[in-house]
């Protein structure tokens, strides 16, 4: 008789969303893994934990994981996690999207959600291009890479996400890639726990289509790559956290404590309806 | 000042914004996002007051994408949740307006309209959006809207456009204009065990049973919120009834938007609300709605004084289009007069309505409506 064997983290992806639509060598699998795993560790209740996505590739997160989902229209999730979050705070929002979903059409949302310091976490797999239309340049696409777009090499410099995000305000910010299995699972731990806006980068490599312009036609070549170049600097300046050919700094960079958004709110709310009983 | 916690009641002396964003705290509203914009900006305002009063969140967003994008979270968290602004603002909200038709999130959106395109009158009234409010986002589709001619009405309707948007699952919009939403009126407030409130109808069936997305007889599926155990996906993809995407199979394409447009076309009989004056014998009909449709009942008024059998029908339903009973009333009459601050809008859904009945259309744009003598005038032309 056969045994049957159930994967022991089953429990928190949807079996009937399967097989997925990533391509081999894709990293999504990787964040996923890691953000289960993280979930795993912590026993999180599943029927608290909303996950929302924006549209690529990375956006089908949502619909893979068990709990509640959301898959926003392009750049929205930010814009409606907030609605999720200050509508019932007991809520724990996570945000699981791609580097031009939050950063290029969202990233109006993303850098007044971390001003505001609203407690949702964001998890960003940076592939550096626009996977699911085909491998166009984005925000964090590097310079002189040649994507279905850039086919001269790109001439837009990038965002340093990192920095950005600790500039907007956020109480929390890593960047690993996704060669970084076990410090981006710790990350997103720690990152769960915490209460206000957070951000997690997350190199991802995307072969079939950003490596397969700029030669690294493999998984494993991206890979490589990341094994090559990341250096650990943790709480160093999130300013000179490069991404380069040589060196892509990794680490925390932001780790602190402020008043998240809904709690100030509710806080308010207590002294105004406490004032009018008086 | 309004008591603090509690609803407004009784007789009232307050200009049409307030009297909205009072009808969407009576209707059970308890989240609003915006972003400033003239001339709904004193909506946002007075909800800033009165929301946290009631537990209720205001959040000041930074554009209308986001502030539409908040809503729908809201909703999906349980929450009957509302957001007001004027032509530009209506414009960036309309790709969450396709998300909020396509997740099938209860909502309602007040656009104030002023004079367009683009930056136009910002103080000035139109009635420039009402297409819009029906066509605006991509795709088919179909949605309510309403429109208020008086400060009452704008506490009324926006109540009305809870209870239709929680009834169908819809965003539902609310059609005002400068003139009713900065007039000051006299508003009356029945105590609230008077007022009519219509909640989402709720799941009634074991949580590993629930099909998110699978309708009931009136076309409209029970909501779960989130955080309820319920464990369910929503997608802006054309999805299935348990709302997984479905990206290439054409059946599941046809059965959803069908739908999504069905609930509404095929409700239509519950959902339109017109109002009619001396239309009985009438041989000139004006149809008219928001602030135009007083200048058309004076207009009316003073037909019937110089013996011109003229009537009136005030559509409060913009979309779904009052089809059927406009046809009735084309019947019967020699002509219809379509008074519009706008350039030839509702006039294209009547002429289709009234078939071989002559339509006249008036157009004014600008400062003011147009007045009883120039719709006198042209019932005249007509009658």
């Amino acid at each position: 008789m056969v045994e049957q064997v159930t994967h022991p983290l089953s429990k928190y992806l949807r079996a009937d969303m399967m097989p997925h639509i990533w391509c081999p060598g894709c990293g999504n699998g990787i964040v996923l893994n890691c953000f289960v795993h993280a979930l795993d560790e912590l026993k999180t209740d599943l029927d608290k934990l909303i996950v929302v996505s924006g549209i690529g590739c990375i956006g089908r997160t949502a619909g893979y994981t068990n709990t509640d989902s959301f898959h926003t229209t392009h750049g929205r999730s930010i814009a409606f996690a907030t609605g999720v979050k200050l509508a019932n705070p007991e809520l724990e929002v996570v945000i699981v999207s791609g580097d031009g979903d939050l950063f290029a059409i969202g990233g109006n949302h993303f850098i007044h959600a971390a001003r505001r310091n609203i407690g949702i976490k964001v998890i960003c797999a940076n592939n550096f291009n626009y996977g699911m239309t085909g491998g166009q340049f984005g925000p964090t696409t590097p310079l002189e890479s040649v994507t279905t777009t850039s086919p001269y090499g790109n001439i837009e410099h990038p965002f340093n996400l990192v920095h950005l995000a600790a500039a907007a305000g956020a109480i929390y910010v890593a960047r690993w890639t996704t060669l970084h299995v076990r410090r981006l699972t710790q990350s997103i731990e720690k990152m769960m726990q915490k209460e206000g806006f957070c951000f997690i980068e997350v190199i991802s490599p995307c072969p079939e289509i950003y490596g397969r312009y700029n030669k690294m036609r493999t998984g494993l070549e991206m890979m490589e790559w990341y094994k090559k170049a990341s250096v650990v600097e943790s709480f160093s300046d999130p300013a000179k956290a490069e991404i380069t050919k040589e060196k892509i700094v990794v680490g925390e960079f932001v780790d602190t404590e402020k008043l998240s958004y809904e709690k100030l709110f509710h806080e308010k709310i207590a002294q105004i309806n406490e004032r009018s009983i008086q | 000042m309004p008591n603090k916690r509690s609803l407004l009641m009784g007789a009232h002396f307050m200009n049409g914004d307030v009297a909205c964003a009072e009808g969407a705290i009576a209707a059970g509203c308890r989240f609003f996002a915006g972003y400033p914009i003239t001339p709904a900006t004193e909506i946002a305002e007075h909800l800033s007051q009165r929301m946290p009063e009631f537990g209720g969140i205001y959040i000041q967003m930074e554009d209308e994408i986001a502030s539409m994008a908040a809503v729908l979270g809201a909703s999906y968290a349980g929450l009957k949740a509302m957001t007001a602004t004027s032509g530009p603002g209506f414009s960036l909200m309309q790709e969450n307006i396709g998300l909020a038709v396509m997740t099938e999130a209860p909502c309602v959106i007040v656009d104030i309209m002023r004079g367009g395109p683009s930056t136009g009158q910002p103080t000035l009234p139109s009635q420039q959006d009402v297409m819009q409010a029906r066509w605006g986002s991509h795709g088919d589709y179909a949605t309510v809207a309403l429109a208020p001619s008086s400060v009452q009405e704008m506490f009324d309707l926006t109540l009305e456009a809870f209870n239709l948007a929680e009834t169908y699952r819809v965003p539902a919009m609310l059609l005002g204009d400068e003139i009713v939403a900065h007039m000051y009126e006299k508003l009356v407030i029945p105590p609230p065990d008077k007022l009519r409130i219509v909640n989402r109808k709720r799941p009634n069936v074991p949580r590993e049973e629930y099909v998110p997305f699978k309708p009931d007889e009136d076309l409209v599926p029970p909501m779960a919120c989130f955080g309820e155990g319920y464990r369910f996906h929503a997608t802006g993809l054309t999805h299935d009834e348990h709302g997984y995407p479905q990206t290439s199979s054409s059946e599941a394409q046809q059965k959803l938007v069908t739908r999504l447009c069905n609930k509404i076309r095929k409700n239509e009989d519950r959902i339109v609300r017109v109002e009619e004056t001396m239309l009985d014998d009438a041989d000139v009909a004006v149809v008219a709605y928001g602030i135009v449709a007083r200048s058309a009942l004076s207009a009316v008024r003073k037909a019937r004084e110089k013996g011109i059998k003229a009537g009136l029908l005030r559509l409060i339903t913009l979309w779904p289009f009052p089809e059927k009973r406009v046809a009735q009333v084309a019947k019967q009459v020699k002509a219809i007069v379509v008074p519009e601050m706008n350039c030839g809008q509702m006039v294209l859904e009547v002429e289709r309505a009234a078939k071989e009945t002559p339509v006249a259309f008036l157009s004014k744009l600008g400062e003011e409506p147009h007045t009883p003598l120039e719709i006198l005038e042209e019932i005249r032309r007509n009658s």
